[in-house]
C-alpha cells in the first residue's frame, strides 16, 4: 500500500503539493487527472524519492519514503516509473534495456536477467524486436519497452507519468492497451493522465489535482461522469 | 672539395625513426594522459556548480589560450630555474598532457552534459546507484557523442608535439631540423616529415571515422 499523508512540497516560492493525502491500497489502479501546474507530476517524484518533500510524510509498504535511514534506491526497486519521455538508452538493444537494472541491481546471472527481460517484454508485446536498438522503434514501441524495462525489477506499483503525452494520436492505444493488461493482472497503479476515457474504463478511483490540493477523489466512473466539484465538472468540460 | 654538408643517405633512416617514434610516444602519453584527466575533469565540471565551474574554468582558459610553444619554454625554464630540470620529454609530456586535458575536458564536459535529466532520472527510477548510472548511462552515451571532437583533439597533438622540440625533445621535426642543417636539403626532409605527419594522422581519423558509424546511435 502506498500511503500519502498530508505531504507539502515547494520548489522555491512556488508550493506544488499544499497537503496532499492519499491511500493506495494493493490492486488498485488510481487515475490523476489534472490541469498542467496543478502538482500531479510532482507527486509521483516524491513518492519515488526522486523529490524530497517539505512536510508530510509517504509510506510505501510501511516504509517511510523521506526518512534519513531509508535506502532509496532499494525502494525504488518495489516502485516500477514510466515517464512521459521514453528515455530508453539508446546504446543498448531492447533486450539490453530491458536487461540492465535486473542484472546491475539485483545481481542477478546473465541468464536470468535476460530471461526475465525476454518475458517481459513478450508480456508488452515486443517479442520480435529483441535485436533491434529503440531508436529504430516507434514511440508507442519505445513506450512499451520502458513498461518492460520496469516490470523486469519485478515491482510492486508502477507509476506512469503522463505515458501517452508523448505520443502520435495513433500510438496511443497500444500502450493504453498495455497498460490495461496490467491493471487486468492486478497490478497496483498510480496513472497521471490526460486519457480521460481510460481513468473512466481501468482506473478503480480518479483523483481530480487542483493548484495542489485534491479537489475531489471518488469512484472512476463517478469522477469522470458525474463530478460533483464545480471545479471538476469545469476541468472536464473542457478537457472532453 | 671536400663540403661542410654531406646529402641525405640511408645512413640517416635509423635517425629518422628515432625522431618518428618519439614523435608517436609523446603524443601517446599526451593523448592518453589528457584523455584521462579530460574525462575526470569534464566530469567535475558537468557535476559542479558555477562557483567551482568558474574557478575550473579560469585555469583551463589560460592553458588553452597561452600558446603552447610559451607553455613549454616557460614551463621548463621554470623547473630549472627552481632547481628541478626535468628532461626534455618528461617536461614536454606535463606541459602536452595538461594543454591536451584543457581541451579534452571541454569535449567530455559536453558530452556528459549531453545526457539529459530524464534520461539519468529514469536510470534512478530503476533502482541504478548514482555510480551505476554514471557507468552504465551517463559515459557510454556521452562518451559516443563526443567520440569525433575527441578525433580531432587527438589528431591535432600529433601535430601539436612538434612543438616540443624547442625544448630540446628529438621529436621528428626535431631530427628532421639537425637533417636540415647538416644536409642543406630542407624540401626533400620537410616533404618527407609532412608526410610522416600524415601517415601517422591519416589511419587515425579514418580509424576514428570507422568507429563513429560503428557506434552511431
Amino acid at each position: 500500500m502506498i500511503s500519502v499523508q498530508n505531504v507539502h512540497k515547494s520548489f522555491g516560492d512556488l508550493e506544488v503539493l499544499k497537503g496532499v493525502s492519499l491511500d493506495v491500497p494493493n490492486g488498485e489502479v488510481l487515475s490523476v487527472i489534472g490541469g498542467s501546474g496543478s502538482g500531479k507530476s510532482t507527486l509521483l517524484y516524491c513518492i519515488n524519492a526522486i523529490e524530497t518533500i517539505n512536510s508530510g510524510k509517504i509510506l510505501v509498504d510501511d516504509v517511510d519514503v523521506h526518512s534519513k535511514d531509508t535506502n532509496k534506491d532499494k525502494l525504488r526497486q518495489k516502485l516500477g516509473m514510466v515517464f512521459q519521455h521514453f528515455n530508453a538508452f539508446p546504446h543498448m538493444t531492447v533486450l539490453e534495456n530491458a536487461a540492465l537494472a535486473p542484472r546491475i541491481v539485483k545481481k542477478m546471472s546473465k541468464e536470468e536477467a535476460i530471461e526475465i527481460a525476454k518475458k517481459e517484454l513478450e508480456h508488452v508485446g515486443l517479442g520480435d524486436k529483441f535485436d533491434v536498438y529503440p531508436t529504430r522503434m516507434s514511440g508507442g514501441q519505445q513506450q512499451r519497452l520502458a513498461i518492460a524495462r520496469a516490470l523486469a525489477m519485478k515491482p510492486d506499483f508502477m507509476l506512469l507519468d503522463e505515458v501517452t503525452s508523448a505520443l502520435d494520436p495513433e500510438l496511443v492505444g497500444e500502450v493504453l492497451d498495455t497498460l490495461r493488461l496490467l491493471a487486468d493482472e492486478g497490478m497496483t497503479m498510480i496513472c497521471v493522465t490526460h486519457e480521460m476515457g481510460f481513468a473512466r474504463d481501468v482506473s478503480d478511483r480518479v483523483a481530480y489535482f487542483h493548484q495542489g490540493v485534491i479537489a475531489e477523489i471518488g469512484e472512476a466512473k463517478q469522477v469522470i461522469t458525474e463530478p460533483q466539484n464545480p471545479l471538476t465538472q469545469k476541468f472536464l468540460s473542457k478537457v472532453r | 672539395m671536400n663540403s661542410l654538408f654531406t646529402p641525405l643517405s640511408w645512413d640517416d633512416t635509423g635517425y629518422i625513426l628515432t625522431g618518428v617514434w618519439n614523435t608517436i610516444t609523446i603524443s601517446v602519453v599526451a593523448i592518453v594522459a589528457g584523455t584521462l584527466l579530460g574525462m575526470i575533469v569534464g566530469f567535475a565540471r558537468a557535476e559542479s556548480n558555477k562557483t567551482v565551474n568558474f574557478l575550473f574554468g579560469s585555469v583551463l582558459d589560460i592553458l588553452r589560450s597561452v600558446p603552447l610553444i610559451i607553455q613549454l619554454i616557460l614551463f621548463s625554464t621554470f623547473v630549472g630555474a627552481i632547481g628541478h630540470p626535468m628532461n626534455p620529454f618528461v617536461a614536454g609530456s606535463i606541459v602536452l598532457s595538461l594543454y591536451t586535458m584543457a581541451f579534452m575536458s571541454e569535449v567530455f564536459r559536453g558530452g556528459f552534459e549531453s545526457v539529459s535529466k530524464s534520461m539519468q532520472t529514469a536510470a534512478r527510477s530503476l533502482g541504478m546507484t548514482y555510480w551505476q548510472t554514471i557507468y552504465h548511462i551517463r559515459f557510454p552515451i556521452g562518451l559516443r557523442a563526443v567520440l569525433p571532437s575527441w578525433m580531432g583533439v587527438a589528431l591535432s597533438v600529433i601535430k601539436d608535439s612538434a612543438l616540443v622540440s624547442v625544448i630540446g625533445y628529438m621529436e621528428l621535426l626535431r631530427t628532421s631540423e639537425q637533417l636540415i642543417s647538416r644536409t642543406q636539403q630542407p624540401l626533400e626532409i620537410l616533404i618527407g616529415v609532412g608526410l610522416f605527419y600524415f601517415i601517422i594522422s591519416y589511419p587515425l581519423s579514418h580509424y576514428g571515422r570507422y568507429l563513429e558509424r560503428k557506434m552511431a546511435i
